[in-house]
Parts: C-alpha cells; sequence; structure tokens
C-alpha cells in the first residue's frame, strides 16, 4: 500500500478549507515530490469549484486554473502530486463520479468528510492503473508530520 | 516550444516535465511529441485522431479549442503547450 506524507500544515489547511466552504464541496490542488513509496506533499493550492450549479455534491477545477497552478509547481520546483476535495455530510470515500473524473494516473485524491460543518474523517486514494480503461483507485495510507521531512 | 507534460503522463515521456519541440503549429507540435514518445499517443487521442474529452491543450493562457484557428493556430518559439487533464468529482448520489 502506498503511503501519503503530508506536513501538519498542508494537512490542517485542507480540511479547514472543506469546513469554509460547508455545504459545498471544497476542492484544491496538493503539490510534491515523488518517492518510492508514495507523495511527500510540500504544499496545497486552493481552487475555485466551477460546479457552482450543484457544488453541494460536485466538483470541478477549471483547466485555466490548472494552468495557473502547475506554474506555481514549476516555480517551486515540485509536481502536481494530487488533488483534495470534501464531502459535506458524506462518508470520505470515493464515489463512482470520483472515478470517471479522475484522469490524474499515480496521483493521490484526497477527500475530507465534513459532518454539520466540522471536518471528520481524512481518507486518500492513489489512482493507480496505466490507462482509462484499467484505473481504480487504490486507498494509501496517511501519515502526517509536524516537521518537513 | 516547450510542451509541459503533467504529472500523470510523464512516465509516457521518459519521466520528463517539459518537452522542447519546433514546429509550426499546435498540430505539428503535438505530432512532433507523439513521434518522439508514441505511448503519449493513445492517452492524448482517440482511435479517429481526435483529442479526448478530457484532454485539455492551452497555448500559453488559451484553451486551444475555443482558439479560432483551434490545433492549426501558427506558434512561435516562446510560445508554451499545457496538457492539463480534467480534475472532477463529487460524492455519490441516490
Amino acid at each position: 500500500m502506498s503511503e501519503l506524507r503530508l506536513s501538519r500544515t498542508v494537512y490542517d489547511a485542507l480540511r479547514a478549507h472543506g469546513e469554509e466552504t460547508y455545504p459545498h464541496e471544497c476542492c484544491g490542488a496538493l503539490l510534491g515530490r515523488s518517492t518510492p513509496d508514495g507523495w511527500w506533499i510540500e504544499a496545497s493550492i486552493r481552487a475555485g469549484n466551477t460546479r457552482t450549479d450543484s457544488a453541494h455534491n460536485r466538483y470541478e477545477i477549471s483547466p485555466g486554473e490548472l494552468v495557473k497552478i502547475e506554474r506555481e509547481s514549476r516555480r517551486l520546483v515540485l509536481s502536481i502530486a494530487g488533488f483534495y476535495h470534501s464531502h459535506p455530510d458524506h462518508p470520505a470515500q470515493w464515489s463512482q463520479t470520483d472515478l470517471a473524473e479522475a484522469h490524474w494516473l499515480g496521483c493521490s485524491y484526497v477527500i475530507t468528510a465534513v459532518a454539520n460543518g466540522k471536518a471528520a474523517a481524512t481518507n486518500s486514494f492513489r489512482l493507480a492503473g496505466d490507462t482509462e480503461e484499467n484505473k481504480r483507485f487504490e486507498p494509501e495510507t496517511i501519515e502526517v508530520r509536524d516537521s518537513a521531512i | 516550444m516547450t510542451i509541459y507534460i503533467p504529472t500523470p503522463l510523464r512516465a509516457f515521456a521518459a519521466g520528463k516535465d517539459a518537452v522542447e519541440v519546433n514546429a509550426a503549429t499546435i498540430a505539428a507540435a503535438l505530432d512532433e511529441l507523439t513521434q518522439a514518445y508514441p505511448d503519449l499517443r493513445k492517452h492524448l487521442f482517440t482511435n479517429e485522431g481526435k483529442t479526448r474529452a478530457f484532454v485539455n491543450i492551452y497555448l500559453n493562457d488559451e484553451d486551444v479549442r475555443y482558439l479560432p484557428a483551434k490545433e492549426a493556430t501558427q506558434v512561435s518559439a516562446g510560445d508554451t503547450l499545457s496538457i492539463i487533464p480534467s480534475i472532477a468529482g463529487g460524492r455519490q448520489t441516490r
């Protein structure tokens, strides 16, 4: 099983984001470095949820915003390692919608359940496989570190 | 010009996060890219040669699908192409 390592700062920030946008889904990008065991996340960037028509159960990050996030990741000499979003009043588990709309193979998808406005469980899933046809989510452990690696 | 390769496609481009090409149009640039790294082709294009629906191509900060000439748009050495797979999702609905 792969492992996602995050700093406490990043972990707390993505959970806080979900609380702030409740009852709507929040979303953002995770920037980091790849290691043999999984991603080490050094930064997160909040993104806008363009699904204003159904923000309580859908999120989407505009490609134009992703271009800017990629530019920032290059400036920081990091890679986009994955994305996070929240599930208001719903478990921190991936849905068929999450899988159908996931295309960043090898990246981590972090989901936080936000219950009655408070962040509850945060889980991470790696998008495994090497094609659209065989992609699948595999759970990964999360390690939160209080200091840099 | 530079073509930026997103994280999920780097394994199919010899691990590179950017590839330099010398092309006159967007289509020619992408063709040069997939000639150099053939494994990228199926990730970017359908069997009919169209860009896959979830693949967004940006010329600098503009979505190619909204440019008047689309992939026939001419490019210069200082331009960049970004390949951006879509990111979306949401919780299970009943």
